[in-house]
């Protein structure tokens, strides 16, 4: 690596004043013709840009990112890394992501603020009990680390929940992933597009995609701001607005839009050391490495490409963020905002060709897909190589919702995700 | 957030509907007939718009009565209201 980041790097800089530092990525006009395009710059189109370049040989690429690369969903989500869904698919494909994520800083050479602090699930009537009982199994089954935790052990691990059975909905228990975590967002984005550029992908900022060019049923190239780039292959990872770029190509796909919104208060000293989720009352949180707490909330029911949710929304997670954590009563929130996000009908994503030849889907992650970066890059580059899916994303085709061979993670994975 | 005028209550905050998704998706008249690539275009398929869209909405906690939405999904603006049954108007 020609700017290899280590401890003497950064003392040779700071003999210069940190002026000299090499750019970590170029700034390219785009060529006229590319092996391969992928559309979208977040976290899992330069990850899959990566993983082109790097296991499949395919140098001459380029990513075209309509804002700024990372200005999406990948900057705007809490960061919350874990594997323990339910269905064998999902374990195979989220635990694929963990992995990677378990090695990821080393690899590309740039911190990604990697924290195994796990990831804990509340359960809050007997339902959700037998539930997160039958999620652990199966995850062990699956090779993926699970505990249940009783009603003493949640308030051993985290000791500011409130486990008063005289809540309204009081804690009976908790599943603990404790490989899960969290992640820094921008550093995931930023330490692909370096890596990614080293080995001579093109990114491209401000520049949007305006139609895709079709020659019967295969791929000519994409329309843009900057022109037209032609290309047989056009990998799409372009998260709320993927039916945006599918409505281009005259497809249509199994999306709804809807806006997601997270906030986060001022910072404070470290005060909660892992990630407590919990689905029956919607609120999850954990605590960013600056101190500010990061809450997540739900999304809004109707399609919206706004990046703004309802308060009302905001207002639920945050009664039940006060209940479970009444120490936070006094906190005062700094920002909120909402990003868009494409949910597919059974909650799982889709990472598939399509009746297109040339044109791919990496889409439909919708609440959760930060997660599954690394992993979403990796078999979604192997699928584009290779024109066949890995056989960790095969049950994530399109063609599911033909079959009726769902991935039905809606409520049976360990929440809202 | 905003406000929805009900075509049967009058205008009320957004939070008392809930959103019924994609309007004038017709039930298919012989679902015996349909093969399954018909199916999933009918039960998943949606256009899932960026700018105005046609959708149905339910006023829940209201008269809980149907009606349609035409809507800017870009800036939420709300174009037209109409009953059920009645003609969609021309955009």
């Amino acid at each position: 690596m020609r700017n290899k980041y280590s401890v003497f790097s950064l003392i040779k800089n700071a003999l210069s004043y940190h002026e000299n530092w090499q750019r970590a990525w170029k700034d390219p006009a785009p060529k006229k013709d590319y092996d391969a395009v992928i559309v979208g710059g977040g976290g899992h189109g330069l990850a899959t840009a990566y993983y082109l370049a790097k296991k499949h040989n395919m140098n001459n690429i380029a990513v075209v990112e309509k804002g700024w690369i990372g200005g999406g969903n990948t900057g705007r989500n809490t960061t919350i890394i874990r594997s323990n869904y339910l269905w064998d698919a999902s374990a195979g494909l989220y635990d694929h992501a963990l992995k990677i994520w378990e090695g990821l800083s080393q690899e590309l050479n740039y911190n990604v603020m990697f924290s195994q602090r796990g990831v804990m699930n509340l359960a809050h009537n007997l339902q959700d009990v037998r539930d997160l009982k039958r999620r652990t199994h199966a995850n062990r089954l699956n090779g993926i680390d699970a505990v249940y935790l009783s009603t003493e052990e949640v308030k051993k691990f985290c000791p500011i929940i409130n486990t008063s059975p005289d809540i309204r909905y009081p804690v009976l228990g908790g599943t603990l992933q404790r490989r899960a975590g969290t992640a820094r967002h921008d550093a995931v984005a930023w330490g692909y597009a370096r890596g990614a550029d080293e080995m001579g992908v093109d990114i491209i900022q401000n520049c949007e995609v305006k139609g895709i060019k079709r020659n019967g049923d295969s791929v000519e190239g994409i329309e843009t701001t900057k022109g037209f780039i032609k290309t047989k292959k056009v990998g799409v990872v372009a998260a709320g607005h993927s039916s945006v770029i599918a409505n281009m190509a005259g497809l249509r796909l199994p999306l709804e839009s809807k806006p997601l919104q997270a906030l986060v208060s001022e910072p404070v000293k470290p005060i909660i050391d892992t990630v407590v989720m919990s689905n029956a009352v919607h609120a999850y949180v954990s605590q960013s490495d600056k101190g500010e707490l990061v809450i997540g909330a739900g999304t809004d029911d109707y399609v919206s490409y706004t990046q703004k949710g309802s308060h009302q929304i905001v207002e639920g997670t945050l009664n039940a963020i006060l209940e479970l954590y009444p120490i936070f009563s006094r906190m005062r929130m700094l920002r909120q905002w909402g990003g868009i996000v494409d949910i597919c009908p059974d909650a799982s994503p889709i990472l598939s060709k399509t009746s297109i030849k040339g044109l791919y889907f990496n889409c439909g992650w919708g609440t959760g897909g930060f997660k599954a970066t690394p992993g979403s890059g990796d078999l979604f580059a192997h699928t584009i190589a290779n024109d066949e899916p890995h056989k960790l994303n095969a049950a994530f085709n399109l063609n599911r919702f033909v079959s009726g061979d769902l991935v039905d993670e809606h409520g049976a994975a360990a929440v809202a995700h | 957030m905003f406000l929805i005028n009900c075509p049967y209550c009058g205008e009320r905050d957004q939070q008392e509907f809930k959103a019924g998704g994609e309007a004038h998706i017709e039930r298919p008249k012989q679902p015996t007939e349909l093969s399954d690539d018909e199916w999933a275009e009918y039960l998943f398929m949606r256009k899932n718009i960026k700018g105005v869209q046609f959708e149905r909405w339910n006023h829940a906690h209201g008269c809980r009565k149907w009606f349609n939405m035409v809507r800017d999904t870009s800036n939420d603006e709300i174009k037209a209201i109409y009953k059920m049954g009645e003609k969609p108007p021309s955009q």
